[in-house]
């Protein structure tokens, strides 16, 4: 019997995933993907059949892990946030050479207008490049039914399958129906065992192969019932909606569109249907969240009969997530009557919480380089990119997970004295321990930092991998013992705090500086438990 | 019938518990619902702000158009005001009137008064109050969900309060009570018109 919830997006991705019979998520956590492998930590039915769901240390390993669980036959899901695609890259386009034996997803989660992120960038093209298939869900029910057919469909083609939401379908919550779980796979070796060996030899036969094979997923993408073409009253204009922007879409015609739609939640793009629209009428708009991928397929260079009106053209904005009052302005309607914006509002930015022990290291690591005008502080992702704002103004550097203790290598390497970077825990096991493996091999001058909050705060406080062994990481990795220094960030400490950091300033050679107190939300939460 | 409905506040003031028991009774309701949350980064502090669609009949955007929203309802007073493009010309808004200091140019109250006092539907109410009086001071929010209840018309009160009932009840029945307790005084005041600026 049909059992009916209300689900964010992410919650009806994990859901679908589960009643799949999944076997294994392997995930870090990112904002807005975070509550997918979440979810599925707290169901029932992880504990239920065993599955693994405990958080991997960053997107690559992650999905190393799931290829392995798809190499043995049984079905796993990969989740992150859309920069986690640039770590895992590497295991992304070699599962698309390897293809996949137990039913493969990856979901990506976008964030278009990066409410939470660095960029903007758009896990389509991930899959182009990779010849994956892709599958982007326009509402909450759709996510859970795409899911699992997901999993249905990597096993029946063999390949890995990217499920794409952006911010607002993995936020978002609605009414979901869901069904039974499927029982999980048993154990069942690749048919073709040469296929997930990447020689040359092997990798040139199956390359072949993945090419055709992409010309039919392209005509799977035009049968799917997830994708569909409407005749419209009104030929003027054709409208190319894909994922969520079909609701924004539908959202301006209460009585439905008058114009033909191309509502397309499958890739590869499917051409023919494309061409469809283009026979009703000579004028297509195109509705895409993130990049212009479908509009500028469809351009080209050369001039073509049909005028192609979207991001590219100003039609539609060139950034930023879509809205419906962007759509609506897009169709040319006239905007809704409404209040002005209030000019008395001012803007309120997050900050670090009041007592966080980022601040009071901060603090003091201020206070120590107020006498060191030529430092320069490279920091990462994190809460504690925030000390970049007023009141601390601490930082100078955040780029991408690890970029930190790279930097300052290279920065120190140029003759930039002292070069101090700062990075969380998490973040520290997510990719900066092969940096400060390059650090101690070129015995760089720096002083790196690692802020330890014994989580991954900002995405809400999930295990963070090296909680308890950051030192002897630290150590296993060849700094020496003296020159790896914990403090504990308190204002009562300062002095002592400040003293470490220039002593370690001080000496040339790699220094590491652990300043360690729990992040005050975890702290909440186990003080209530 | 519709309802849109913003959902304002700063990180951590509770907006998606407000969320969560309209959520609940509008499922119970058997209410088509959509409720598009911010997560991540905003919640260290920052303003944050949750859309609410409740329907009769299936809602297509996650996000209200500008214009839109039947309702604002909001645990602070600068943040009410925040979302102004989104309402209806003649919708309502509810909000608390304790601000909620945590920039140094958090503009004069009393021009956050005066402001709200020229919209043409306004319950301003101090819920931090409402709630301490009713003996449960850390359910503000409740006092101000109980003080929106009247107005919001696709769900009785009655319903609301099992909602509240649902969701809080595996945190005891102290719990519930003292969230009922917030949300009823919340909607006596709402009712008696002392909250409401013109």
């Amino acid at each position: 019997m049909a059992h009916k919830e209300l689900l964010l997006g992410d919650e009806a991705v994990a859901l679908g995933a589960l009643h799949a019979g999944l076997s294994g998520v392997y995930a870090y956590p990112g904002t807005p993907s975070t509550e997918i492998t979440e979810f599925i930590q707290a169901h029932p039915l992880t504990r239920e059949r065993g599955i693994h769901s405990a958080w991997s240390c960053n997107e690559k390993t992650a999905m190393e892990g799931a290829l392995g669980v798809s190499y043995a036959g049984k079905r796993a899901l990969v989740c992150m946030k859309h920069v986690g695609m640039n770590v895992c890259a590497d295991a992304f386009m070699g599962s698309a050479m390897t293809g996949a034996n137990g039913g493969l997803v990856v979901t990506a989660c976008d964030d278009p207008s990066m409410h939470s992120s660095q960029n903007e960038q758009d896990s389509r093209f991930y899959a182009r490049f990779a010849m994956i298939p892709v599958f982007e869900p326009s509402n909450q029910q759709e996510a859970y039914e795409m899911t699992r057919e997901a999993f249905d469909y990597s096993e029946k083609r063999g390949i890995p399958v990217l499920m794409r939401l952006t911010t607002r379908m993995a936020h978002s919550r609605a009414v979901v129906s869901s069904g039974e779980a499927r029982p999980e796979n048993e154990v069942h070796l690749p048919e073709n065992p040469r296929q997930w060996v990447t020689l040359p030899a092997n990798a040139r036969i199956r390359n072949r192969q993945l090419i055709k094979d992409y010309d039919a997923f392209e005509v799977d993408a035009e049968e799917s019932r997830f994708n569909s073409l409407a005749d419209g009253c009104d030929r003027r204009m054709g409208v190319i909606a894909c994922g969520i922007a079909y609701n924004y879409l539908m959202e301006n015609f209460p009585d439905g569109c008058p114009y033909p739609v191309l509502k397309v939640s499958q890739y590869p793009f499917p051409r023919k249907m494309a061409l469809a629209l283009a026979g009703m009428t000579d004028t297509i708009l195109v509705l895409e969240e993130g990049q212009p991928m479908v509009e500028e397929s469809l351009r080209g260079v050369f001039p073509t009969s049909a005028r192609i009106l979207g991001r590219l053209d100003g039609t539609v904005t060139r950034d930023g997530e879509l809205s419906p009052d962007i759509v609506r302005k897009a169709l040319s309607l006239d905007p809704i009557p409404s209040h002005e914006p209030s000019e008395t509002v001012v803007p309120r930015p997050p900050a670090l919480c009041q007592g966080c022990g980022h601040r009071d290291f901060y603090t003091a690591l201020n206070r120590t380089l107020e006498k060191y005008p030529g430092s320069r502080v490279f920091s990462d992702i994190g809460c504690y990119t925030l000390g970049f704002l007023a009141p601390l103004h601490a930082i100078h550097t955040c780029v991408e997970m690890g970029a930190s203790f790279g930097m300052a290598q290279g920065a120190a390497h140029s003759g930039i004295w002292p070069a101090v970077a700062v990075l969380g825990d998490s973040t520290f096991t997510h990719s900066g321990m092969t940096g400060l493996l390059d650090a101690v091999n070129s015995n760089a001058d720096v002083v790196l930092c690692i802020s330890d909050n014994l989580t991954t705060g900002m995405t809400g406080g999930q295990d963070s991998a090296g909680t308890g062994r950051i030192e002897a990481i630290c150590e296993g990795i060849g700094v020496a013992k003296e020159h790896i220094r914990t403090i504990i960030p308190l204002p009562k400490n300062y002095e002592e705090m400040e003293r470490a950091i220039r002593e370690e300033i001080e000496y040339h050679g790699v220094s590491v500086i652990v300043s360690r107190r729990e992040c005050l939300q975890t702290l909440k939460r186990h003080a209530k438990k | 019938m519709k309802k849109d409905i913003i959902l304002a506040g700063v990180g951590g003031q509770g907006i998606l518990s407000i969320a969560t028991i309209i959520g609940s009774a509008a499922l119970d309701q058997n209410l088509h619902l959509k409720q598009a949350e911010v997560h991540g980064m905003s919640q260290r502090g920052g303003d944050v702000q949750s859309h609410l669609r409740l329907s009769s009949y299936p809602i297509h955007s996650d996000l209200i158009p500008r214009g839109c929203a039947d309702l604002i309802i909001s645990l602070e007073p600068m943040e009410a005001l925040r979302y102004l493009p989104w309402l209806a010309q003649e919708g309502w808004v509810i909000t608390n009137t304790t601000p909620f200091v945590n920039i140094p140019n958090y503009p004069e109250t009393g021009r956050l008064h005066e402001e709200l006092a020229k919209l043409p539907n306004v319950i301003a109410l101090d819920v931090d109050e409402i709630a301490r009086q009713a003996g449960s001071p850390r359910s503000a929010n409740m006092a101000l969900l109980g003080a929106a209840s009247g107005v919001l018309g696709i769900l009785e009160p009655e319903r609301l309060k099992e909602g509240i009932r649902r969701i809080f009840a595996r945190k005891g029945e102290e719990t519930v009570d003292a969230n009922i307790k917030a949300f009823e005084a919340g909607l006596r005041k709402a009712i008696s018109g002392y909250g409401t600026c013109r």
